[in-house]
């Protein structure tokens, strides 16, 4: 059962080279003749393929082929004139690769795909010249009937195309696994990138990251400054001088200082509350005291829709992954009550072992249509994400269910501080 | 009444302790950190405590987790919480006994003497008292529980008095409405909640978990 499995996987991949001929041909005819926009939609199509390409050899084969990020990934600009277009195919060593790999396989590949295939078509002809082969030479008058070197003419050379046959179609499956695991070397070789690209690919990610962590950082403390200084700072100074003007009045005004005095313990108690209010911005003591799973049961207890939360936690992530996933929930939490029309919303935080990577999914029952391109709260939470290296996946169909996922890969602190 | 502070900021708790001093509470005993608190409630037995909830040796929640855990060897043991903050998912933890004599409140509270007073001595008699903050923050949600649904607006005006420990006078008094008709709503929320008399003393109590369960 899992050679036949194989030989629909060579199949598969047979069709995946005509593909690849079409699409190599199409970035070939691109490069030559000066179409608008034909170049960038030929190299989007090569790229969609041998993502395909690449998916299929890690699901089949267990070979992951890591791929360095487009430099110019979806803004592929239209270059001018036969040269600058040739520069812009080989000028991008990932875009080359891709280039080789569509057109090689396009040959090379359909042939060795279609192999197992082939010989196990060929068997089953053999089979069926076993049991109809005298008849289609004698009555139907069939003559120069072959099957390899057996000249099909009666019962006995009908059965050895039979056993030929038998032993074509044997070799198919047998080479079918073998076959699907050789594609996936292929795609390998030619399309891994070298260790120094991948290096300047992981610099140039780290450098982004870092400088938008830095501004994040920035923005939050110059936010945190100005709320002081507008907010808390501002009562404390009215609350000096009403206390000063009572001092003046000690003497002669009991009921005036009664009054300001009064005054001052409401200015003590709105300073309180803002610096409540801003110390909840920066870090939630929840957070603080209990960690991620109690904190987001926190925000479920009073986000507005119904919520569910599952945890699978056996310990704390570290403190800056676990604040920065706290509030990419919060901030999802507060889109899905703002935006979807959701009634209710179900949350889910589990932590792989095998991978070390934190998993939350939020899910609401909304109308769906979040896209990550238009609302700046789901960039912002992919930006704060991506400095721990942790993606977010949006999949929000219109009219919904909208589910957004988050994976950051981290390490838990010792089960000493575990809360859940 | 015999009261037991655990606070770790001296200025506080002393102001505390001269506090409770000058209208005539005896302080049994001052702790500043978790464990000895818990041991403190156990030998001691006070007719309450009042526990910061935030206290050495970790400085995340020992105060709660302290009182928690001598609530849990002495039932019904009266406890105030303070804290800087509100935090309703510690509110729910501790009504969760259903035992009531808890109160949970800001540290602010405490600069208008009078009135803190008044929750001590309302938690000490095995009242419920929650900051208005917690009920404020509970009532913006939309309402989940069926039962907490059928709750007409001023009966849930009510309750989330009722959570800040006010007595029927006081929620007449902020409603601005008579004794008599304050007492018809509660009877009203008993009924609509399934809260029947005779089945526990502490109806009260269990209206407010299921306000805060909602």
């Amino acid at each position: 059962m899992k050679r036949v499995e194989a030989v629909r996987r060579c199949h598969r991949l047979w069709w995946l080279s005509v593909v690849a001929l079409h699409w190599s041909t199409m970035v070939h005819i691109a490069v030559w003749t000066p179409v608008p926009g034909l170049l960038p939609r030929a190299a989007a199509g090569m790229r969609r393929l041998v993502d395909r390409e690449r998916a299929l050899a890690a699901e089949w084969s267990g070979i992951t082929v890591e791929a360095t990020p487009a430099p110019t990934a979806g803004k592929e600009r239209e270059a001018l004139g036969l040269l600058a277009r040739y520069r812009w195919l080989f000028g991008d060593a990932q875009r080359f690769r891709e280039w080789r790999w569509t057109t090689m396989y396009s040959f090379v590949g359909g042939l060795i795909a279609c192999v197992p295939g082939a010989l196990v078509l060929y068997g089953l002809w053999g089979l069926f010249l076993a049991a109809f082969g005298s008849y289609l030479a004698d009555d139907a008058g069939w003559d120069g009937l072959w099957y390899l070197f057996v000249h099909v003419e009666d019962v006995p050379t009908g059965l050895m195309a039979g056993l030929l046959g038998l032993a074509a179609g044997k070799t198919g499956l047998w080479l079918a696994p073998g076959t699907v695991d050789c594609h996936a070397r292929f795609v390998r070789a030619t399309l891994a990138p070298s260790e120094q690209e991948l290096m300047a690919a992981r610099i140039a990610h780290l450098a982004a990251t870092r400088s938008d962590a830095v501004d994040t950082s920035a923005a939050e403390l110059r936010r945190i400054e100005r709320d002081l200084h507008d907010g808390a700072q501002a009562r404390l100074v009215a609350m000096g001088m009403t206390l000063d003007a009572a001092e003046h009045r000690l003497n002669d005004d009991p009921e005036a200082v009664r009054a300001l005095l009064a005054e001052a313990r409401a200015s003590s108690s709105a300073a309180l509350k803002e610096l409540r209010d801003l110390v909840r911005g920066i870090h939630p003591p929840v957070l603080a005291d209990r960690g991620l799973a109690d904190a987001v049961r926190s925000l479920a207890l009073l986000s507005p829709l119904a919520a569910e939360v599952t945890v699978d936690l056996p310990a704390r992530p570290e403190a800056p992954v676990e604040s920065a996933v706290y509030f990419a929930v919060a901030e999802t939490v507060t889109n899905a009550a703002k935006h979807g029309e959701a009634e209710r919303l179900w949350i889910d935080i589990a932590y792989d072992a095998g991978t070390g990577t934190l998993r939350v999914s939020v899910t609401d029952d909304g109308r769906g249509g979040a896209d990550p391109a238009r609302g700046s709260g789901l960039a912002g939470i992919e930006r704060r994400l991506a400095t721990f290296d942790g993606v977010l996946a949006v999949n929000s169909p219109a009219g919904g269910p909208t589910q957004i996922s988050m994976e950051v890969p981290c390490a838990l602190q010792s089960p000493k501080t575990t809360s859940c | 009444m015999r009261v037991a502070v655990a606070e770790d900021h001296f200025l506080l708790r002393d102001g505390l302790v001269r506090l409770l001093g000058a209208f005539g509470h005896e302080v049994v005993a001052a702790v500043d950190n978790g464990p000895e608190l818990h041991k403190v409630l156990l030998a001691e037995r006070p007719d309450v405590a009042i526990v910061d909830v935030r206290l050495p040796p970790d400085f995340s929640d020992e105060g709660l987790r302290a009182a928690l855990a001598a609530r849990a060897q002495v039932p019904g043991l009266p406890v105030l919480l303070l804290s800087q903050y509100v935090e309703p998912l510690y509110a729910r933890e501790l009504l969760a006994d259903g035992a009531g004599a808890v109160g949970y409140v800001l540290k602010d509270r405490v600069t208008n003497g009078a009135e803190f007073l008044r929750t001590i001595q309302q938690v000490a008699g095995g009242g419920t008292v929650m900051d208005p903050e917690v009920v404020s923050k509970l009532l913006a949600r939309k309402v989940r529980d069926q039962r907490l649904g059928s709750l007409t607006g001023r009966e849930r005006e009510v309750l989330g008095l009722l959570a800040q420990g006010r007595s029927n006078a006081g929620v007449a008094e902020a409603l601005v409405v008579s004794e008599k008709a304050v007492a018809k709503h509660i009877g009203n929320i008993f009924t609509k909640l399934g809260l029947y008399p005779g089945e526990s003393d502490n109806r009260r109590v269990l209206a407010v978990l299921a306000y805060l369960e909602g």
